[in-house]
C-alpha cells in the first residue's frame, strides 16, 4: 500500500514537473520570440519589466487574466467557449510519452525519467496532436465571422496535407528502430558509427529530418506556413474574435506545440537525452543523469529557438504554394524515402 | 479500476452517440461523433489493443472527422435545419428499421451467448510479442487478401472522386 502511494506521488510529481517545465518554456518563448525578433530587426524588444525584460511573460499573463472576456453576439456560445480548451489540452498531453532522461536512482528507488512509456509512443503523439486541429476549426467557425471561417478552412486543409508527409517521414526512423516505443528509439541511437560518430538518426535519415521539420512548421502554424492567421488577409485568422485568456490559450498552445515538436525532433533524430562521448568520462551516476537531462533540454531549446529564427527570416508562402509543396513535393519524397530505406534494410541486414 | 473506466467511457460513448442524432445543428453532431469515436478508442485501450486505439483516434477522430467538419462548415446551417424537419415523413421507416435492428441485437445478445471462438492471443502474448507486430503479422499473412481488396476499394473511391471533380458541368 505504501509502495503504491509512493508510486502515485512520483507519477504526480513527474507530471507536475514536466507540465511546469513546458509552461515555463512557453512563457519564456513568448519573451524570446519578441527579443529575438527585435535583435534580428535591429531593435530592442520588450526589456522594461525586470532585468532584460525577464518578468515580461508574467506581466502579460496577469494582463490577459484580467482583461474583459467578451463573447460576440452572433457567436455559437458553447463551442466558442470550449474551443480554446480543445487545442490546449492535446498540446499539453503530447509531451507525456517523450523520455527526457534515462532513470534516476533516488533512495534506492529507480525512477524512469518519462511520464508514460507506452508501446505505441509515436502513434500516440500523432493521434493526440491530430485532435488539436479541432480547437482551431471550431473556434473559427463558432465565432461566426468570415475571416475566422477562412482561417479554419485553411487550417483543416493544411493540417491534413502535412500530416501525411509528417507521418511518412517518421516511417524511415521506425524501420531503423523497429519499434514505436520512444525509449527504444533513443536506445538505438546511443551507439556510435566507427566508434566516435554518434549513431543519431539524423545521419541515417537526413531527408526524413528535413521533411519532418518542415511539416512540423506547417502543423504548428508557424511562419512560413502561418496562412491560418495571416494578418494581412484575415485580420487575425481563426482567433480574430477571441480576447483575454481564451485568446491566451490559443497563444500558449501554439508555443506548447512548438516545444513539443522540438522535443519530438530531438528524440527521433538527435538522440533524445543521449549526450555523446560522456560515458567514457568517470563520474557519479547522478551527475551523468543530470547532464543527460540537461542535454535533452538544450537540444529542445535549440529547436524551439530555430522555430523563432525561421519565423523572422522567411516570408510567408502563398496558399497554392503551400498546398503544392505538401502534396507534390514532400509526399512523393517521403514515400521514396520509405522505399529507399526499406531497400537498404533488405540488402544490408 | 478497469471496470470503472469501462463504465465511464462506455456511458460517454452511448450518450454522445445518442446526442449525434438528437442534434439539429450538424456541427454539434460532428463534435459528438468525435467524442464517441474517442471514447470507443479508450474502450479499445482497456482491451489491450493500443494500436487499434491509436489508429482509431488518428484516422477517425483526427483525420476523417476533420474532413467532415470541413464539409459541414461550408453548408448553410439554417437551410439544413429546415431540410431536417422535412424528413418527418421518414419517421415511420426510421421506427421500423430501428425496431428490426433492436430485435437483431436482442437475439444476438440473449439467445446466442458466447459469440465467436476465442483466439489464441492473450494480453500476455501481446505484451511479449508487441501489439503492432502481432497485427502486422496477421494482416500481411492470414488476412492479406482482404487487406489488399480494402486498399483497392479505397483506390477506386479516390479515382471516382477525382473523375467527378475534374468533370466540367
Amino acid at each position: 500500500m505504501v509502495d503504491l502511494i509512493i508510486e502515485l506521488v512520483i507519477i504526480i510529481l513527474k507530471i507536475g514537473i514536466v507540465i511546469g517545465a513546458v509552461m515555463m518554456g512557453v512563457a519564456y518563448m513568448t519573451l524570446a520570440e519578441r527579443r529575438l525578433s527585435g535583435f534580428i530587426q535591429d531593435r530592442l524588444g520588450p526589456n522594461r519589466a525586470g532585468p532584460q525584460g525577464l518578468l515580461q511573460p508574467f506581466a502579460d499573463g496577469i494582463k490577459l487574466f484580467f482583461k474583459e472576456d467578451f463573447i460576440p453576439d452572433s457567436a455559437e456560445k458553447l463551442l466558442f467557449f470550449i474551443a480554446p480548451g480543445m487545442i490546449f489540452v492535446p498540446a499539453l498531453c503530447v509531451i507525456a510519452v517523450i523520455p527526457f532522461g534515462d532513470s534516476l536512482n533516488i533512495f534506492g528507488r529507480e525512477i524512469q525519467l518519462r511520464i508514460a512509456d507506452v508501446n505505441i509512443g509515436i502513434l500516440y503523439i500523432f493521434a493526440i496532436a491530430s485532435l488539436g486541429v479541432y480547437g482551431i476549426v471550431l473556434g473559427g467557425w463558432s465565432a461566426n465571422n468570415k475571416y475566422t471561417l477562412f482561417g479554419s478552412l485553411r487550417s483543416v486543409a493544411q493540417m491534413i496535407s502535412y500530416e501525411l508527409a509528417l507521418g511518412l517521414s517518421v516511417m524511415g526512423v521506425l524501420m531503423i528502430t523497429g519499434s514505436l516505443r520512444l525509449t527504444e528509439v533513443v536506445e538505438v541511437q546511443r551507439s556510435y558509427f566507427f566508434g566516435f560518430i554518434p549513431h543519431w538518426n539524423i545521419f541515417l535519415q537526413p531527408v526524413a529530418f528535413i521533411i519532418f521539420i518542415t511539416a512540423a512548421f506547417a502543423e504548428t502554424n508557424r511562419l512560413p506556413f502561418d496562412l491560418v492567421e495571416a494578418e494581412q488577409e484575415l485580420v487575425g485568422g481563426y482567433h480574430t474574435e477571441y480576447n483575454s485568456m481564451k485568446w491566451g490559450l490559443y497563444f500558449l498552445s501554439e508555443y506548447a506545440n512548438v516545444i513539443t515538436a522540438s522535443a519530438v525532433i530531438t528524440t527521433l533524430f538527435f538522440g533524445g537525452w543521449h549526450l555523446p562521448w560522456i560515458e567514457k568520462i568517470p563520474m557519479p551516476q547522478i551527475l551523468l543523469e543530470l547532464l543527460q537531462i540537461g542535454s535533452f533540454v538544450l537540444k529542445t531549446a535549440f529547436f524551439s529557438i530555430f522555430f523563432i529564427w525561421v519565423r523572422w527570416t522567411f516570408p510567408r508562402f502563398k496558399y497554392n504554394q503551400l498546398m503544392s509543396l505538401g502534396w507534390k513535393v514532400f509526399l512523393p519524397i517521403a514515400i521514396l524515402n520509405v522505399l529507399v530505406t526499406g531497400l537498404f534494410y533488405a540488402i544490408f541486414s | 479500476m478497469e471496470f470503472i473506466l469501462f463504465y465511464i467511457f462506455g456511458f460517454i460513448a452511448v450518450v454522445s452517440a445518442l446526442l449525434i442524432i438528437l442534434q439539429k445543428n450538424p456541427i454539434y453532431s460532428a463534435v459528438f461523433l468525435i467524442l464517441t469515436l474517442f471514447s470507443v478508442a479508450i474502450l479499445f485501450l482497456l482491451l489491450n489493443a493500443q494500436f487499434v486505439a491509436a489508429v482509431q483516434v488518428l484516422v477517425y477522430a483526427g483525420a476523417i472527422m476533420t474532413l467532415f467538419l470541413f464539409a459541414i462548415m461550408l453548408l448553410n446551417i439554417k437551410y439544413e435545419e429546415k431540410a431536417f424537419s422535412k424528413l418527418a415523413n421518414l419517421k415511420i421507416t426510421g421506427i421500423f428499421v430501428t425496431f428490426v435492428l433492436f430485435i437483431e441485437f436482442m437475439y444476438m445478445i440473449f439467445l446466442r451467448k458466447g459469440l465467436g471462438i476465442a483466439g489464441n492471443i492473450s494480453p500476455e502474448k501481446v505484451a511479449e510479442v508487441g501489439n503492432v507486430e502481432l497485427i502486422g503479422k496477421i494482416l500481411f499473412t492470414k488476412y492479406l487478401f482482404p487487406f489488399e481488396v480494402a486498399s483497392l476499394v479505397l483506390l477506386v473511391a479516390m479515382v471516382g472522386v477525382i473523375v467527378l471533380a475534374k468533370k466540367k458541368f
